[in-house]
């Protein structure tokens, strides 16, 4: 909170700035995020059909390595420093699919590197990822005691 | 291969993270906070059976954001809970994730190693 007092005519100033101000950045990164997101996804499509022809897998099969490719590739990115360039445009674009997961991983990784590989790496490797991981498999736990609970429902 | 599916994969998965950015830029949740939430979402439509439909009709647009990631978990459980009881949900949960998990720890752990520590 500021100490200074501001004058009502500074605070409806503020106020009319707040308002116009964040609305077309806002738009603008996310039509980045729309863009980059669709892409990555479109690439991860081209990657489904590819292993389901090279595998002879069928769809939900050759999502697997697909997402694994993805991973990999987001894994790279980061380890490179290229990720946070990217991210400082496409924001969730590659944040929310499989690439911002490895990233995270990847950024926790590196990050505790210097406390040697089994208290920084081993240790903080879930750092970010974790609670992803852990609020998920409660949903799912929750989820699937309720059908084992009540089968066919 | 047909190209209806790499259509909405553009538009299913960049529509997706068009409104995640609106939600990082206009409130105060964190990255953190949505990637969870999307998590749970997706752990809640799996065991409606409600994500299935997206993936075919959008494929990588729906499989790549994380929302996949919980939806797979609560299938795992499902389909082993229904073969062998409640056992089956502790069995079942990373059947199906086990790949993109086991992928990113040991990507994460060779990059961590040939990388070096900075600072």
């Amino acid at each position: 909170m500021p100490a200074k007092k501001t004058t009502p005519k500074q605070a409806a100033y503020q106020k009319k700035v707040k308002k116009y101000e964040p609305k077309p950045k806002a738009l603008h990164n996310a039509v980045f995020a729309f863009l980059s997101g669709g892409t990555i996804c479109l690439l991860g499509q081209a990657l489904t059909d590819f292993f389901g022809a090279v595998m002879g897998l069928p769809p939900e099969k050759a999502a697997n390595p697909a997402v694994a490719t993805m991973i990999f590739f987001g894994a790279l990115l980061t380890a490179l420093g290229l990720f946070d360039r990217i991210a400082r445009f496409a924001g969730a674009g590659v944040a929310v699919p499989v690439t911002g997961f490895a990233n995270s991983m990847v950024s926790a990784a590196l990050e505790f590197r210097e406390e040697g590989l089994i208290l920084g790496v081993g240790a903080k490797l879930f750092s970010l990822a974790g609670s992803v991981i852990t609020f998920g498999v409660v949903t799912a736990f929750i989820v699937g005691l309720i059908h084992a609970i009540f089968p066919g429902g | 291969m047909n190209w209806r599916i790499y259509l909405f994969a553009f538009l299913v998965g960049g529509g997706i993270c068009f409104l995640c950015q609106l939600i990082l830029d206009l409130t105060k949740l964190t990255l953190g906070h949505l990637l969870t939430g999307l998590t749970v979402l997706g752990g809640i439509l799996g065991g409606l059976g409600l994500y299935d439909p997206l993936i075919k009709l959008a494929g990588g647009g729906a499989t790549m954001p994380i929302i996949s990631f919980g939806n797979s978990l609560a299938k795992g459980a499902i389909a082993e809970a229904e073969k062998t009881g409640v056992l089956g949900v502790l069995t079942g949960m990373f059947e199906l994730t086990s790949t993109g998990i086991t992928a990113a720890i040991i990507f994460s752990f060779l990059m961590a190693l040939v990388t070096r520590p900075k600072g």
